[in-house]
């Protein structure tokens, strides 16, 4: 028998089946089914090609139906043994994804013959489909019991808008962390991270409260952490680089109407804003609508520019919420998106903490919306210069946002910023992260558009749907996604993989995972200064 | 004497007296002098053909003439051979066994043989190391398991419990013959179920 790292470890021999069922592998004597997992990559070596698929189901057979009615009497073990593997066997279905041939792989468009081996996919395998670890593949985890490095093409990846689901204190979080680490050590995008939860920039914890490293502790000259919420993040241990503010004049009507099921407001309400807008002027509608008082006033008000006076009230009702944020400033003259733009352009990622704000949806829904409508503009802008005058394109930005399902449900996905960016792909070099528990929540035009889908556990029956609709073999990939680990395992399926594969993730929190991503700790880096000294000028003689 | 005989008890046990490609029928020189069921047996030459023994008869030479009990007043069965020496030419000891392979051009072929061995060719009893060799691998099984004997499934059972003990490791040896049993009776496990329990160590 073969270890299982170097050309796999014999499974058995394939039965029957089709393409589109998967074919069957008879196991061998020896094999018990308890030794194959769903999800588990295998390799069937075909006469012309070799197929790498994956176990969908595992399954029980007898030759002789008899046995099911007068079971043998195992309590013999000699009976035992001889029955299992023999009159009693286990078959495994396995769904060919890829034919691996001569020169590189395909999608599988025919099945392995009958009695091809099938063995549990070697480390070769994985290499020539998932490719090895260099600036452009990152290691995202290991394939199910095996130690191989699965890799992740992230040009890729950043290519389209990608998610990350699984319910709550199934590692989303984490891989996020790992899936941002990669971003930036590859270069191939640049992050802007609205970090609800204050855990990517500076430190977070895991579910056993262990302190982990954030981005900025991990990679201090490439990482800028700013802060809607200076307090806490010096209570945290960190200066902000910057203090994001927001003006009354930044804010738009579209950015009251995304946060309309947040706010509680009616359509008629949301669309008062415009004609407020249209009123009083795009510099100062908020400020002169927030200034007025008295429910005399908005009727008054109401009637001028048109619109139903108690709707109006219900609107500035809810808007003074607004002047409770510490972060949206009367006065204004802040330029938040330019600032975040110097940095994005100088190749910094930038991760916006939220502070105590992030515990409110209308201020993360609020801040999200108006800085990516900002920043994406400039984008466009800068794009279509650069296809006019034949210049380099702006650098890829990855956006990364939580909680979706609150500004991308069916009803506003449309009108949102992210709800276009998700739709256009990346036709103006931005795409989004997507990090969400609830992906029924969120319109599903958006979710059927993401490239790739990194789903941790989800047990909801809607939510399970959401991420698997408009999959090809969904049906097959949902037995596994429903069977996954609790903790750091995710089903990985879409456009910067080859095919669907359940992974174990990368481990991150410890010493090592640090170091592996790059991080070198005080010790270490004086000592590499010294040597890099010593390699410049030469020995210390004295 | 080739060299497989060599290996062998040097004795004959009895000549052909019946033989068809499926199964020779071998009477004993010596009076109750037959190899116990499931024994591995081969006729003489440089083309043996082997059998397991699948039944052993002992009976009157004259089929007209039907043995009657004389030992009335003997104390036992023993007495009365002592008292009747002739009956040892009148009673004859036959087995029948089932072919299971053969050998041609010096190599061992566990099929049946073209051709069945020639009337009065002297059969040998397998010694272990012949038996174990032969039973290396048990591909003859499904020919023992469908032999036109009364109860093969017995046979085969004797046969494997026998063949285990020239093996070194009875055991392993036996579990692989209950896979291969188990495979060739896929769909019966009524008939496999008692074999394994007659193999169980």
């Amino acid at each position: 028998m073969n270890g299982p790292d170097d050309t796999g470890t014999r499974l058995g021999v394939v039965v029957g089946g089709s393409l589109t069922e998967g074919v069957d592998v008879r196991l061998d004597g020896v094999r018990s089914t308890e030794d194959v997992k769903v999800g588990t990559f295998v390799g069937i070596q075909g006469a012309r090609s070799r197929f790498l698929g994956v176990v969908t189901d595992v399954s029980l057979e007898t030759t002789d139906q008899a046995l099911r009615a007068s079971p043998p009497d195992v309590s013999d073990p000699f009976v035992a043994q001889v029955v299992s593997g023999t009159s009693a066997y286990g078959t495994i279905r396995v769904e060919p994804m890829l034919a691996i041939g001569v020169e590189g792989y395909e999608p599988a468009k025919t099945v392995p013959p009958h009695f091809a081996a099938a063995s549990t996919a070697s480390e070769e395998d994985i290499a020539t489909v998932f490719g090895s670890e260099d600036e452009r593949h990152f290691w995202i985890g290991s394939p199910l019991d095996m130690e191989t490095r699965l890799c992740l093409d992230l040009r890729e990846l950043v290519k389209r808008s990608n998610g990350v689901f699984g319910k709550s204190g199934t590692g989303k979080t984490f891989l996020t962390r790992l899936l941002l680490a990669g971003i930036l050590q590859s270069g191939e995008a640049t992050n802007l991270v609205f970090d609800m939860e204050s855990e990517y920039g500076w430190r977070g914890y895991s579910e056993a409260n262990l302190e982990v490293k954030g981005l900025k502790q991990l990679f201090p000259s490439k990482v800028a952490v700013f802060s809607l919420d200076e307090e806490s993040s010096r209570r945290r241990g960190l200066t902000p680089d910057y203090v994001v503010r927001i003006g009354y004049e930044e804010i738009e009507p579209e950015d009251i109407e995304v946060l309309r099921e947040t706010l509680g407001l009616s359509e008629v309400a949301a669309d008062a804003a415009y004609s407020l807008h249209r009123h009083f002027g795009a510099s100062s509608w908020l400020r002169e609508f927030l200034s007025a008082s008295g429910r005399q006033t908005i009727f008054e008000l109401a009637d001028a520019i048109g619109v139903n006076g108690n709707a109006l009230a219900r609107l500035h009702n809810r808007l003074t919420r607004l002047r409770r944020f510490g972060f949206v400033d009367e006065a204004g003259g802040h330029d938040s998106v330019n600032h975040i733009l110097t940095y994005l352009d100088r190749g910094m990622h930038v991760v916006l903490e939220f502070g105590r704000y992030g515990r409110d949806m209308a201020a993360y829904v609020l801040v999200a919306n108006l800085l990516t409508r900002r920043i994406y503009r400039r984008y466009v802008e800068r794009k279509e210069r650069a296809s006019a005058e034949g210049r380099g394109e702006p650098d890829p930005l990855v956006i990364t946002i939580e909680e979706a399902h609150k500004f991308l449900t069916p009803s506003v996905a449309g009108q949102t910023i992210f709800g276009t960016i998700a739709r256009e792909m990346r036709k103006y070099n931005v795409s989004l992260l997507i990090v969400d528990q609830r992906p029924s929540g969120i319109d599903q035009e958006v979710v059927s558009q993401l490239g790739t889908k990194f789903t941790c556990l989800l047990d909801s029956e809607p939510d399970i749907d959401a991420v698997l609709r408009g999959v090809s073999g969904s049906r097959k990939l949902r037995s596994v996604l429903a069977r996954l680990e609790p903790k750091q395992q995710a089903l990985i399926f879409g456009h910067a993989l080859p095919m669907p594969v359940v992974a174990r993730t990368r481990d991150y929190g410890t010493p090592e995972s640090y170091r592996e991503l790059g991080w070198r700790d005080a010790a270490e880096m004086r000592a590499q200064v010294e040597r890099d000294v010593d390699d410049l000028f030469g020995p210390e003689s004295g | 004497m080739d060299q497989a005989a060599e290996r062998s008890s040097d004795r004959a046990v009895g000549e052909v007296v019946e033989a068809s490609t499926a199964e020779i029928v071998a009477q004993c020189h010596r009076l109750y002098d037959a190899p116990p069921l499931g024994a591995l047996v081969r006729s003489e030459g440089d083309s043996p053909v082997y059998g397991v023994v699948a039944e052993v008869t002992t009976r009157s030479i004259d089929p007209g003439r039907r043995t009657m009990a004389m030992g009335e007043d003997d104390p036992s069965g023993d007495a009365v051979y002592e008292r009747n020496p002739q009956l040892a030419r009148l009673l004859a000891t036959e087995f029948r066994a089932a072919v299971v392979g053969h050998r041609e051009d010096g190599v061992l072929r566990r099929r049946l043989a073209p051709l069945p061995p020639r009337i009065h060719d002297f059969v040998y009893r397998c010694a272990d190391d012949e038996t174990a060799a032969f039973s290396e691998t048990l591909d003859f099984l499904p020919l023992l398991l469908a032999a036109p004997v009364g109860s093969p499934d017995e046979v085969v059972a004797a046969f494997l419990r026998r063949a285990s003990r020239a093996h070194d490791d009875p055991t392993a040896f036996l579990l692989r013959a209950g896979k291969e049993l188990a495979t060739a009776l896929g769909g019966q496990f009524q008939r496999l179920g008692p074999i394994l329990k007659g193999l169980a160590p």
